[in-house]
């Protein structure tokens, strides 16, 4: 675990010195603020009070485009540079490397969200009484979970491969089919419950972010975590084998 | 230290090393020569722990490379043949990290000793980037030194490296072959003449021969080939040479030149010396003319070696009618 502290350190630290983490940020940030004003003056002019939902439910689908932008250059870079023998031959447990690098990811992409909590805090300033805070306080560890169950999808898929390009792309394919993944279920008249409890969306959207823990959706975040950051280290393993 | 047995190794259809045997033991420099694609780097990464052997076993340090990985991983100092680098890190981060990650005491200090041996102390905090290719060879050996290995794993450590920096590291691998094991590769053949103890010529995924550099030449070339020169057109030059005792297949090179094999086991020159002087020669030069490493190499590990016998000393440069592997190591040659 103390290997994986240093490799998602020293991931951590590069995001501050590449341009495309750069980039990501900024396009995040940017269209956040853009549709934050866009929501103040429609709720100014209808007349009510917006709460933390106004910039939680937009950053949620743009996080999909955002964090394979910023996984996926992870382990598929190492690969394509040849610098992954150097972590392969060193005393690092292929998990403890690949954890590492979903660490690093994820620490990074939580800091973009946190970043965020600006909006929030010039809003309670705007209505009155001030924002729902537990709305706040749940919209936002929803929302770290999710950047979890992302990077984890990154990490995995930027392990098969040792092209960024294609790394970002699958990435982004996946979370994109998890995201309508339920579509069938709900054509079909909502039989497939399997399809439907994969649903990405159904996990924060109806429950974090009105305000309700649910234990089942943490597990579901939780567990996309684990199993993604467990095919990423087979991936790494089977690679020696190549 | 490092003990290999029946190691094979296939990638799909291709055989990279097939059943290949060999121990080297501490305080030893061992080198492995062969052409590209012969399997160096195939074993090496094998014995470094990043890939594992299809069939086989090795072991570093009485542990197996396979089932104690990392136990193998800690006692080896591995630098692959394409330099491991972070560009957007400086030298001393970049030490530092992987101090860090192999659990080194004191990094700071150890960073900074590394750096000393490899003389890149005036660098330490440039971005990787901005190195030179010699520079980033350098850093990489730095890398390999952190965690002090007992056993060293160089794969060409002295490609891309100036005359200067080549003699450099040479005397520090020197260096440090007498506490550790070093198994490094290379294709060029003065580098293991100067540098190990013994070599392990390795073609096509077999090792075809392994003794010291000194043995090899005399085992191969069987007795040894004298030249000798002598002022003005050598008439008679052939018959002097031939009464000599142990002297054996006179050939006439040219103008008062001449070549001849002594018995095994005999060295005859003191004598042809005297005779050639008694005779009244002006005696210009007396050489060995055996067998050069380059000659027993491709003897050992080329299919054309007759075609090449004949046209001297470019042998490394047959071009035309050679496979471009070859041709390769030609470019790659000091």
């Amino acid at each position: 675990m103390r290997t994986a502290w240093i490799i998602a350190n020293r991931e951590y630290k590069r995001y501050f010195s590449t341009p495309a983490a750069y980039a990501a940020s900024f396009m995040l940030l940017l269209i956040l603020g853009f549709l934050f004003y866009n929501s103040l003056l429609g709720a100014l002019f209808s007349q009510f009070a917006p709460g933390v939902d106004i910039v939680l439910s937009p950053m949620v689908f743009l996080l999909l485009f955002i964090s394979p932008a910023i996984t996926m250059h992870l382990i598929a870079e190492e690969q394509s540079l040849g610098t992954i023998e150097l972590l392969l031959t060193a005393p690092v447990k292929d998990w403890e490397f690949v954890v590492g690098k979903w660490l690093g990811g994820f620490m990074f992409l939580a800091t973009l969200v946190l970043v965020t909590l600006i909006y929030p805090f010039v809003l309670n300033f705007m209505v009155s009484p001030g924002i729902d805070q537990g709305l706040l306080v749940t919209g936002y560890l929803g929302v770290l979970l999710v950047c979890s169950a992302i990077v984890a999808v990154g990490v995995a898929v930027s392990s098969m491969f040792s092209n960024t390009v294609a790394s970002f792309f699958i990435t982004l394919g996946i979370m994109l089919l998890l995201w309508i993944i339920s579509a069938p279920s709900q054509s079909g008249g909502g039989s497939n419950l399997v399809l439907s409890y994969l649903d990405f969306r159904s996990h924060i959207y109806p429950t974090f972010m009105a305000g309700v823990i649910d234990i089942r959706d943490i597990v579901y975040y939780l567990s996309l975590t684990a199993t993604f950051l467990f095919l990423g280290s087979v991936f790494v393993e089977t690679r020696r084998w190549r | 230290m490092i003990k290999v047995e029946d190691l094979t190794k296939d990638y799909g259809a291709r055989l990279a090393i097939s059943n290949l045997n060999f121990h080297a033991e501490r305080g030893e420099i061992v080198g492995f020569l062969g052409p590209n694609g012969a399997g160096k780097t195939t074993t090496m990464r094998i014995l470094s722990g990043f890939m594992p052997p299809t069939s086989g076993r090795a072991t570093i340090a009485g542990f197996d490379v396979v089932d104690q990985s990392l136990e193998v991983r800690k006692r080896v100092g591995y630098l692959p043949e394409t330099v491991p680098l972070y560009n957007d890190m400086t030298v001393f981060d970049y030490l530092r990290y992987l101090a860090q990650i192999r659990n080194v005491e004191d990094v700071d200090d150890r960073v900074e000793d590394v750096l000393d041996m490899v003389n890149m102390n005036t660098r330490i905090d440039s971005y990787i980037s901005s190195l030179s290719k010699g520079m980033r060879q350098r850093v990489g050996l730095a890398q390999a030194l952190l965690h002090d290995p007992e056993v060293l794993i160089l794969d060409e450590p002295t490609i891309g490296l100036d005359p200067v920096q080549i003699i450099e590291v040479r005397k520090l691998i020197r260096e440090l072959g007498k506490e550790h094991t070093v198994l490094l590769s290379t294709h060029i053949l003065s580098e293991v003449q100067q540098m190990c103890d013994r070599i392990l010529v390795i073609n096509k995924g077999q090792i075809v021969a392994e003794d010291t550099a000194d043995k090899l030449e005399e085992r191969l070339s069987g007795g040894r080939r004298v030249a000798v020169q002598v002022a003005g057109s050598g008439e008679g030059l052939d018959s002097v040479l031939q009464a000599v005792p142990g002297v054996e297949d006179v050939s006439h090179m040219g103008e008062g030149k001449a070549e001849f094999q002594t018995a095994p086991g005999v060295d005859s020159r003191p004598q042809v010396a005297k005779a050639l002087i008694n005779a009244g020669y002006d005696l210009l030069e007396i050489r060995s003319a055996g067998k050069s490493l380059e000659e027993i190499f491709l003897q050992l590990t080329g299919d054309s070696e007759t075609s090449r016998r004949d046209d001297e000393p470019a042998y490394w440069s047959g071009r035309g009618n050679e496979e471009s592997e070859d041709d390769e190591d030609d470019d790659d040659k000091e």
